[in-house]
């Protein structure tokens, strides 16, 4: 029996370490409702605050009177920009270099911007105190059309004109038009014109990545509690970046940062629409410090939709050249970006279009140019990473829909041009044409897994007869083959070239190692659903042989936590992953010494062998990490200090780059518009898999939001920048309902930079998916001459292509 | 989405309903299951000072079959219909209806009364109960009366019923022959882009009766007389159904939507009533 116990392999699944299916330790609370989430906290005499927000898009205030909404039973106060300014609070810095109204300064940019502050005991008393407020507004014309913005004399921000009209430049350069943010370029201008002039072959396309939004389940919200007594502020919120938001917050407020306690209790999905700082994070601080009581603010799901972070909304214009044969040999990329009426773009501070200069995508296309004019419109602000790292969805979704526009022009099949495009697996790393270095791939591998896995041939087969009977009159459904390959950029990112407001983005982890042999890690990120307590944990009983059972994961607390970026663009594994793993191996570094020491050996005459240092050549020789453990609380060790903890930064010397190869099979009928999914495969290649269990998780839930962007989820505004899709009555938010069953796959290309090997996984699917499910419309009608049509495909645009193609007469 | 401040009642009585309603006139309405209502009073869109829940009222949630008539209580909600053996045997349209319309957790709190007393056109019932020729029953202070389904709705929200009655049940004839409830919606839990509800009697190959009512293409639900007679003497071909979708267009008005513009509307609307009769066809 004791022999079976220690046996290797029960030691190894003992430690529920890296590889290994762990079910999830979140999950206890979170089936039983014992979740706690920002507005389950409940402080004694705490307030509610809630905005008093735009009905008009563009508008100046001509007065705002609070007078009968103070009347209302519970209000406490009202307050407007005017009581912020003197505090220099009405507006804010953006992570994008611009700053945004905190209460509308003179005039309103978007429907739903915030105006007033209501403070009230409840928010029940707040509601009504908004609905008391009057507030007197002067319509502006409304510019919603970023190419109208940049021709129309209409200024939506007076703000950046300076007095004698000229118009000074942004933190991203010169300006061209007063509604005009930045230009930025990337690759060569002049090498890509020539290599498109001289084309064998050449396709230009247009195509809209519409906007949307990532909806979280849980939206925005914060409680701020000033404790004038000892002056320590602490605000409870829902922060993708904690520490980063505990800087601004000192920043902006000059309380000393020793003074901010920020915390990110449990979080109901982020996607990126909780990296930035909103105004009622400000207003819920400033009203804390008013009356001395802490200040709860929600969003309702109107308000989030319609006013926190949006993501998308890139108008694309693409040339690609290629020879007759279908080698690529040139790219270039137009984007006009609507940013909304203020640039708020969570973006490292180098990168204002993200890192959408990954748009060569997993080929090798050696020159190319990239160029992203950003634009102001009156839409909300926003333009974040929505489960994607940083504009690479936007970037993937344009390559994707040009290799299949180029593969039309070529009359070639779209599977066979990308594999004689790829990037081969002997030129990893690979530099970019627009300056990224690939660390490893290996795509034609996973590529032909793919189409076998799927049967790509007999799906083609099946597509044409399929044509044939729609000819003949014998169906009215088409069949679409949606394929797409990704690379992501993920894991930002090297401090020598990633920032946000000048925060190096590395991030961190600090081991404590407790005497009985279990451990506590604290982290930079934050988990909003990902399950880092799980997989972080089982990082470290690989590395460091105590089980993962046995080490709590711990993130959030500014107070207690070392500092780190946050959890966003498929960070948390590639950085903070790497520093647990790093500060695993320096606590192994001086276990082994206390080991050696306790064994009476040489520290280089023992090794790590799972759980234990063993002595080399005699494995009945060695000491458990736990008896180590204990040793370093109770021995007086020569030259050693008492004690077992590590911390890391870790600053990544490369992005990481996981890739994936998707089909997407679907069925459309042709009458209705209604896309059927009868298929979906998806192979990722995170690199080194921690937890298998987990990476099925991500890409289903990657997926599932993949599938609503593409066939539905948008924010559309009418002509007077009214939002259409203000409720998730007409926002997709997809169910089990509307889900296909998916088939998941993989390959295992580890990256070379990473301590463990490990890419990140949380939004490949993401990205991968939206090309896919697209570009299986777009397929179900290339036969009848189809080349490009703008995502959501709801039933009514699937219908129109089919109409417009013909199809209904 | 909080709505303004309201007065809660609960009355045991009918009486006791009517009263309240006589009292507050237009600003108190009914509560069945809430789940129209309320969201209307959390976007602010109604404001109602006086809110009285049916909930405790007796007898209002009750299912007869008899001699050929089915009597469903105002409170009945969508899912007791939908899990009613006798409803289904007698009038399986309901509850091929009702799983059409929102998720399971609207439909165990969704009545019957309340989605055809609400006179929204994206309500499924009214269309339903216009197809099965049903009628419903109002308590006021001058007693009880009847209105036909076919009778009832005027515009969008307004409906024969007069602000002091309450709808107290529907009455169905037993329906005859085949049917079919088509649908077609942008997710679950979303209102119809269109809808047909259609009964067919069929006797030695050939139509013999039809009816047909849609929903959400117009301001009301649409009872369409001339779709139901252009199938009736005919076997139902490819001219019948012609015929029918073009008598059936002549009497919808769609607007344009988020679901999409009026042409893909009428044309949506077309294949959709075709595919009801054809199913409603195969299966007389
Ligand atoms: C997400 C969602 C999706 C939905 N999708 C659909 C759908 O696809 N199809 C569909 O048909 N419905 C849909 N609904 C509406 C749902 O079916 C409602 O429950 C139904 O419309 C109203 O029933 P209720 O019992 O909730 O009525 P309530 O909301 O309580 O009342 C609705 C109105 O009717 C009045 N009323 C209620 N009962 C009576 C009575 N006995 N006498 C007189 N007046 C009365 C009320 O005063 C009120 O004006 C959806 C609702 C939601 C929230």
């Amino acid at each position: 029996m004791k022999d079976e116990v220690e046996s290797r392999d029960d030691r190894v699944a003992n430690l529920k370490g890296m590889g290994c299916s762990r079910k999830r330790v979140e999950d206890a609370r979170f089936t039983q409702g014992k979740g706690n989430y920002v507005d389950d906290i409940k402080l004694d005499g705490m307030l509610f605050g809630d905005f008093v927000r735009s009905p008009y898009a563009h508008a100046r205030i001509t007065s705002i009177n609070a007078e009968e909404a103070l009347k209302v039973p519970g209000v406490l106060a009202v307050l407007t920009a005017a009581d912020l300014e003197p505090l220099g609070l009405h507006w804010m810095p953006t992570l994008a270099g611009d700053k945004q109204m905190v209460l509308a300064d003179g005039k309103v940019l978007f429907q739903g911007q915030e105006v007033a502050f209501v403070v009230a005991e409840d928010r029940f008393a707040a509601a009504d105190g908004i609905e008391a407020v009057e507030v007197e507004y002067e319509e502006l014309p409304v510019i919603v059309d970023p190419f109208e913005a940049m021709k129309t004399d209409v200024v939506l921000r007076e703000d950046l004109v300076a007095d004698d009209g000229s118009i000074p430049d942004g933190a991203h350069g010169p300006r061209t038009h007063p509604n005009h943010i930045f230009t930025w370029e990337a690759g060569e201008k002049e090498a890509t014109q020539q290599v498109l002039d001289n084309a064998e072959v050449l396709v230009e396309e247009s195509m809209y990545y519409h906007r949307t939004h990532p909806c979280p389940l849980e939206t925005c919200g914060c409680v701020a509690s000033m404790d004038k007594v000892n002056g320590k502020l602490t605000l409870w919120g829902t922060f993708q970046a904690p520490h980063a938001i505990r800087t601004v917050v000192s920043l902006i407020s000059g309380i000393e940062e020793h003074n901010i306690r920020v915390v990110s209790p449990d979080i109901g999905g982020g996607f990126g629409n909780k990296v930035g700082a909103y105004p009622g994070y400000v207003c819920s601080v400033v009203a804390s410090i008013v009356t001395g009581k802490p200040v709860k603010w929600i969003e309702d799901r109107m308000d989030n939709l319609m006013t926190t972070a949006f993501a998308r909304d890139y108008h694309m214009t693409g040339k690609i050249s290629a020879t007759k044969e279908g080698k690529i040999t040139g790219l270039h990329c137009h984007v006009t970006a609507d940013h909304g009426g203020f640039d708020a773009c969570a973006d490292p501070t180098k990168f204002p279009a993200g890192f959408m200069n990954i748009c060569t995508g997993s080929y090798d296309i050696p020159t190319a140019f990239l160029e992203v004019d950003g634009v102001y419109t009156n839409k909300a602000p926003g333009g974040v990473s929505y489960r994607c790292s940083f504009r690479v969805t936007e970037a993937v979704y344009f390559i994707e829909r040009m290799v299949e526009v180029l593969a039309i022009e070529l009359g070639m099949d779209a599977a066979e041009l990308r594999r004689i495009n790829f990037i081969k697996k002997e030129q990893f790393p690979y530099k970019a044409a627009l300056g990224w270095e690939y660390d490893s791939g290996d795509y034609h591998t996973a590529w032909d897994k793919a189409l076998t896995s799927v049967d790509y041939d007999g799906l083609r087969a099946e597509q044409a007869q399929r044509v044939e009977d729609f000819k003949a009159g014998k169906t009215r459904k088409l069949m679409g083959v949606g394929l797409s390959f990704f690379t992501e950029i993920v894991g930002a990112g090297p401090v020598k070239n990633c920032d946000i407001l000048g925060l190096g983005m590395f991030d961190s982890c600090e081991i404590r190692i407790h005497p009985t042999g279990s451990a506590i890690a604290r982290l930079g990120t934050i988990s909003q659903g990902q399950g880092h307590a799980t997989t972080f944990a089982q990082i470290l009983a690989s590395e460091i042989g105590l089980p993962a059972d046995s080490i709590t994961i711990e993130e959030g607390d500014t107070d207690t936590a070392p500092y780190g970026l946050g959890t966003y663009g498929s960070r948390s594994t590639p950085v903070a992953g790497a520093a647990t793993a790093m500060a695993g191996r320096k606590i192994r570094a001086k276990a082994q010494m206390i080991a050696a020491y306790l064994l009476e050996v040489h520290d280089n005459d023992v090794e790590f062998d799972v759980d234990r240092f063993v002595v080399k050549g005699a494995p009945e020789k060695f000491k458990t990490m736990k008896e180590i453990a204990f040793a370093a609380y109770n021995q007086a060790i020569p030259g050693i200090e008492p004690g077992l903890e590590a911390v890391s930064y870790y600053d990544p010397p490369n992005m990481t780059y996981p890739f994936g190869a998707y089909v997407c099979v679907m069925d459309i009928d042709v009458d209705t518009g209604v896309p059927e999914i009868r298929r979906f495969y998806a192979l990722d290649d995170c690199g080194t898999r921690i937890n298998p269990m987990i990476i099925e998780g991500q890409v289903h839930g990657g997926l599932t939001e993949a599938l609503a962007v593409a066939l539905g989820q948008e924010i559309a505004y009418d002509d007077m920048g009214n939002v259409k899709t203000g409720t998730l009555m007409d926002f997709f938010l997809p169910t089990a309902w509307e889900v296909p069953n998916y088939e998941t796959d993989h390959t295992v290309t580890p990256s070379p930079h990473h301590p463990i090997g490990a890419k990140g996984v949380g939004e490949s699917p993401h990205v991968g998916g939206v090309p896919c499910f697209s570009n299986a419309v777009h397929d179900a009608f290339r036969a009848f001459g189809l080349r490009q049509t703008n995502m959501p495909h709801d039933h009514w645009r699937i219908w129109k292509t089919a109409n417009e193609l013909g199809l209904h007469d | 989405m909080i709505p303004a401040a309201f007065d809660y009642y609960r009355p045991t009585k009918m009486d006791d309903v009517i009263a309240l309603l006589k009292e507050h006139g237009d600003d108190a309405r009914v509560m069945a299951g809430g789940h129209s209502l309320i969201p209307m009073m959390k976007l602010r869109m109604a404001e109602i000072p006086h809110l009285i829940d049916l909930q405790a009222i007796d007898g209002l949630n009750e299912i007869f079959i008899e001699d050929g008539q089915m009597t469903i209580g105002a409170m009945v909600t969508q899912h007791d219909l939908i899990n009613h053996a006798g409803l289904e045997a007698a009038a399986p349209i309901l509850r091929e209806a009702a799983l059409q319309i929102a998720d399971p957790q609207v439909r165990y709190m969704g009545t019957v009364g309340g989605n055809v007393a609400n006179g929204d056109p994206g309500n499924d019932m009214p269309g339903l109960m216009q197809c099965l020729d049903a009628t419903f029953l109002l308590v006021g202070p001058d007693g009880e009366r009847s209105v036909a389904a076919r009778d009832f709705y005027e515009a969008a929200y307004m409906t024969a019923r007069e602000d002091e009655e309450v709808l107290t049940s529907v009455s169905i004839p037993a329906p005859q022959g085949g049917y079919a409830y088509e649908k077609q919606k942008r997710k679950i839990g979303d209102y119809a882009t269109a809808a047909a509800a259609v009964q067919i009697i069929k006797e030695d190959g050939k139509c013999t009766a039809a009816s047909i009512a849609m929903t959400n293409l117009s301001d009301t639900p649409i009872y369409s007389v001339d779709a139901g007679a252009a199938l009736v003497g005919t076997a139902v071909d490819a001219a019948a159904l012609n015929a029918a979708k073009a008598a059936m267009l002549g009497d919808i008005d769609p607007t344009e939507d988020n679901r999409g513009p009026v042409a893909f509307k009428k044309h949506v609307a077309g294949v959709i009533l075709a595919r009801a009769i054809e199913r409603a066809w195969s299966r007389a």
